[in-house]
C-alpha cells in the first residue's frame, strides 16, 4: 500500500465577493502518495490554483473548511508560523508565470538562497552560495556563478522558470506543487521544463501535484489524474484508466479535445462553453448540466456525488451510464435505420 | 552607473539654458522696473530715461540676456538696486538658511510619512489605515499658508514655544554650539508646519504602492518559501514600494520650494523665498532673476538626484 503524503478531505475554499462567500473549491477530497505524480486537469477558472494555494496556505482572504492532512497532520487553518516551517522545506511550489514570480530587485542567488536560509541558518554564507550554485546547475542553468549575481530581468522566461524551480526544490521538499509550470512559456521551452521536472521527480521521490491542461503532459508524467470542474472533482483515476475509459462526459470531452496518438482527431463532440464565474455557479443541482443542454432533464441527478466504479476510479454521477454525445446518438440512429 | 549619471547630467544642461532664457524673458516682462517706484519723484524723468539707456534697458533682449548669463556662469548676478550690493552676496546667507530649512522639512516629511504610509499600506482598509488616510486628505485639503499661520499663532505667539521670526538669535557667535542650536530652533516650527502638510502625497503614494506590491506574485513566492510576514515586508514589499518614492523625491523638492515661499514669509525667515517675494514687490530685478533661476536649478537638480537614486536602487535601470 502506497504511503499517503497528503490527504485532502472535504476541502472547501471560499472567497468573499460582495459580502457573500462563494466556493471556488467545493468539497474536494484527494490523496497524494509519496513518489507519485497526481495531475489535476480542468479548464481555466475551475479552481485548480485555488486548490493549490489552499494546500500551501497562500490565500490571504479566503475561508477554508475541511482538512488538509500533510503526513497525518492537519495544516488547514494552522498558524502561519507553523506553516512557515513546512512551506519551502517540506512542500515547495512552482508558479505559473516566471516573469512575475521573482522579486525584480533581488539577485537570483539571493532569492534561491533565501529559501535555504529560512530553513537552515547554520550554513555560512559561502556554504549557502555553493548550495545555490549547485541548484542552479541542477536545473540546467549555464554559467551558474554568473547567473547567481544577475537580476530576474536579465534572464529569459525559460531561465526564470528554472530559477523558480530551483527555489521550490532548494530543500528537497516531500511535496512539490507545480501550478501550470509551462503555460506561460514558449512551446520549445515547455518541453525542456517538463523534462527537468521529470528528472527531478525521478531523483527526489517526492509527491508531485501537477496542475496542467496539457494532456500530453498528463500522459507523460502523471500516475493518477483528477479532473476538476467548477470547483469539484468530477473524476479521479489512474492515468491509463482515464485515457482508456474516461466515464464522465466532461472528462470524455476534455480527453477528446486533443488529437489522439494517431494524429487523427476523434469525432466526439467537444463540449462548448466556459466555466461560469464564481458568483454565477449553480448552487443546486448539477453544475455541469448547463454545458450539455441536449441531455434530457430527467437524466440528471439532483446532487451528483462521486461513486467508486472500480477500485481507485471515482466518477461523479451515475448517468455516465446513459449519457451520450450528440454524435454518438446520431451514429446509433444511423445504424438503426440501415 | 557613472555612465548613466553622466548622460543624465548632460541632459540637464539644455534644461538649464531653456530655464534661464524663460526666467529672463519673464522678468523683463514684469511691469515697471526698479527706477519707476524707488526714485525721488523730483528727479527729472529725462534723467531717469538716461539711466535706463545707460543700463541697457532698451537693448535687444538677447543682448541683455547674453551679458546677464555671461555674468551668471561666473557667479555674478549683478547688483541689487535695493541693497546696493552684489546679488551674490545677498543671496549667499539666504541660500544657506533655505537649504537648512528645506533639509529639515524633507527629513521631517519622510520621518512622518514613511512609517504612516507603511502602516496604512500594510493594514489597508482597517481603522488605522482610515485614520491615516483621513489625516492625509486633511493635509491635502488644508492650504499651507493658513495652516502655517495657525501654527505660528498657537506655538509661536500663544504658547510661546518657538521664536516667531528670524533665523537665529542675534548676538550669538557663528560656529558655536549655541548658534547652531538657535538656528535649528528657529527653523523647527516652519519646517514642521510645512512637513505636516507636505506628507500627504508620500503617505498616499506609499500606501498604494504597498497595497499593489502585496498582490504581486513574487510575494507569493516568498510566502511559499516559508518567509514570515515581517520578512516578506522587509525583504520584498518595502524595497519595491519605496522605489517610486525615490523617484518622487525630485518632485518633492519642487513642492518644497513652492511651500518655502509661503513659509518663509509667514515666519519671517530670511531665506530665498522671502527674498524673492520682497524683490518682486520692489522690482529688484537682478535679485528676482537670480532667486528664480536658483529655484529652477534646484528643481532640475532634484529630478537629477531622483534619477540617480533610482538608478542605484533599481537594477533594471542600472543596466541600461
Ligand atoms: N482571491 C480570489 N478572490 C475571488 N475570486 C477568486 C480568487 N481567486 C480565484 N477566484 C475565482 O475562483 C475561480 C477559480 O480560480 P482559479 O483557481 O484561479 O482557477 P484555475 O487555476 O483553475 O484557472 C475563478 O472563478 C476565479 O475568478
Ligand atoms: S447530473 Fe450527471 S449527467 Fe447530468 S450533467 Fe451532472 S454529472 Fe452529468
Ligand atoms: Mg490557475
Amino acid at each position: 500500500m502506497a504511503e499517503k503524503l497528503l490527504e485532502i478531505k472535504n476541502l472547501k475554499t471560499s472567497f468573499r465577493i460582495r459580502d457573500e462567500y462563494h466556493a471556488a473549491v467545493d468539497d474536494v477530497t484527494l490523496t497524494v502518495n509519496k513518489n507519485e505524480v497526481l495531475a489535476i486537469v480542468g479548464e481555466s477558472g475551475c479552481g485548480k490554483s485555488a486548490l493549490a494555494f489552499s494546500i500551501m496556505g497562500l490565500h490571504t482572504r479566503a475561508k477554508i473548511e475541511g482538512n488538509i492532512l500533510f503526513k497525518g497532520e492537519d495544516i488547514a487553518n494552522v498558524a502561519p508560523s507553523k506553516l512557515n516551517k513546512l512551506r519551502g522545506k517540506n512542500m515547495g511550489m512552482i508558479f505559473q508565470d516566471p516573469l512575475t514570480a521573482l522579486n525584480p530587485l533581488m539577485k537570483i542567488g539571493d532569492q534561491i538562497g533565501e529559501a535555504i536560509l529560512l530553513h537552515n541558518n547554520t550554513l555560512s554564507k559561502s556554504q549557502r552560495r555553493e548550495k545555490v550554485v549547485n541548484l542552479l546547475q541542477k536545473v540546467g542553468i549555464p554559467r551558474p556563478e554568473h547567473v547567481f549575481e544577475q537580476y530576474p530581468h536579465e534572464l529569459s522566461g525559460g531561465m526564470r522558470q528554472r530559477v523558480v524551480i530551483a527555489t521550490a526544490i532548494a530543500n528537497e521538499p516531500e511535496l512539490l506543487i507545480a501550478d501550470e509550470p509551462t503555460t506561460a512559456l514558449d512551446v520549445t521551452i515547455q518541453s525542456q521544463i517538463l523534462d527537468l521536472i521529470k528528472d527531478l521527480k525521478d531523483d527526489m521521490d517526492s509527491g508531485i501535484v501537477l496542475i496542467t491542461h496539457d494532456l500530453g503532459v498528463v500522459a507523460e508524467m502523471a500516475d493518477r489524474v483528477a479532473v476538476m470542474y467548477a470547483g469539484q472533482i468530477v473524476e479521479v483515476g489512474d492515468v491509463l484508466t482515464l485515457f482508456e475509459e474516461p466515464l464522465h462526459p466532461y472528462t470524455r470531452s476534455l480527453f477528446n479535445s486533443i488529437p489522439n496518438a494517431h494524429g487523427t482527431q476523434d469525432k466526439l463532440h467537444v463540449i462548448q462553453g466556459i466555466v461560469p464565474a464564481l458568483q454565477n455557479l449553480p448552487r443546486s443541482g448539477c453544475r455541469f448540466a448547463p454545458r450539455i443542454p441536449w441531455i434530457d432533464e430527467a437524466a440528471h441527478e439532483e446532487q451528483p456525488i462521486l461513486h467508486e466504479v472500480k477500485p481507485g476510479h471515482f466518477v461523479r454521477c451515475t448517468c455516465y451510464k446513459h449519457f451520450k454525445f450528440p454524435e454518438e446518438t446520431k451514429e446509433e440512429q444511423h445504424h438503426g435505420v440501415s | 552607473m557613472w555612465k548613466f549619471s553622466l548622460r543624465r547630467i548632460m541632459i540637464m544642461i539644455p534644461q538649464l539654458i531653456v530655464l534661464s532664457i524663460f526666467i529672463f524673458v519673464l522678468a523683463k516682462m514684469m511691469p515697471g522696473d526698479a527706477l519707476s517706484g524707488q526714485i525721488d519723484p523730483n528727479i527729472d524723468p529725462e534723467r531717469i530715461e538716461e539711466i535706463r539707456v545707460q543700463m541697457g534697458w532698451y537693448d535687444p533682449w538677447h543682448e541683455q540676456y547674453a551679458s546677464w548669463i555671461g555674468g551668471v556662469v561666473t557667479g555674478d548676478f549683478g547688483d541689487s538696486f535695493r541693497f546696493k550690493m552684489p546679488v551674490t552676496e545677498i543671496i549667499s546667507q539666504r541660500i544657506v538658511n533655505s537649504f537648512w530649512l528645506s533639509l529639515v522639512t524633507l527629513i521631517l516629511t519622510y520621518l512622518i510619512a514613511i512609517p504612516l504610509g507603511i502602516t496604512s499600506g500594510r493594514y489597508n482598509d482597517t481603522l488605522r489605515d482610515q485614520l491615516i488616510q483621513g489625516y492625509s486628505y486633511l493635509g491635502f485639503a488644508t492650504p499651507l499658508f493658513i495652516f502655517a499661520l495657525v501654527m505660528l499663532w498657537v506655538f509661536g505667539f500663544k504658547l510661546g514655544w518657538f521664536p516667531t521670526s528670524g533665523s537665529v538669535t542675534p548676538g550669538l557667535e557663528p560656529g558655536t554650539f549655541d548658534y547652531f542650536m538657535s538656528k535649528f530652533y528657529h527653523l523647527l516650527l516652519p519646517a514642521l508646519s510645512m512637513a505636516l502638510i507636505a506628507t500627504y502625497n508620500t503617505i498616499l503614494y506609499l500606501r498604494n504602492e504597498i497595497v499593489d506590491t502585496k498582490q504581486k506574485d513574487f510575494v507569493l513566492t516568498a510566502k511559499a518559501k516559508g518567509a514570515s510576514e515581517t520578512r516578506i515586508y522587509n525583504q520584498h514589499i518595502l524595497r519595491n514600494s519605496l522605489l517610486p518614492i525615490a523617484a518622487f523625491f525630485g518632485y518633492e523638492i519642487t513642492l518644497l520650494i513652492g511651500g518655502s515661499i509661503f513659509i518663509e514669509n509667514i515666519f519671517g525667515y530670511p531665506g530665498m523665498g522671502q527674498l524673492l517675494v520682497e524683490s518682486v514687490t520692489l522690482r529688484d530685478y537682478s535679485v528676482v532673476t537670480a532667486t528664480t533661476l536658483l529655484f529652477g536649478a534646484a528643481s532640475v537638480l532634484g529630478a537629477l538626484l531622483s534619477d540617480i537614486i533610482l538608478s542605484i536602487v533599481d537594477p533594471r535601470i542600472r543596466i541600461k
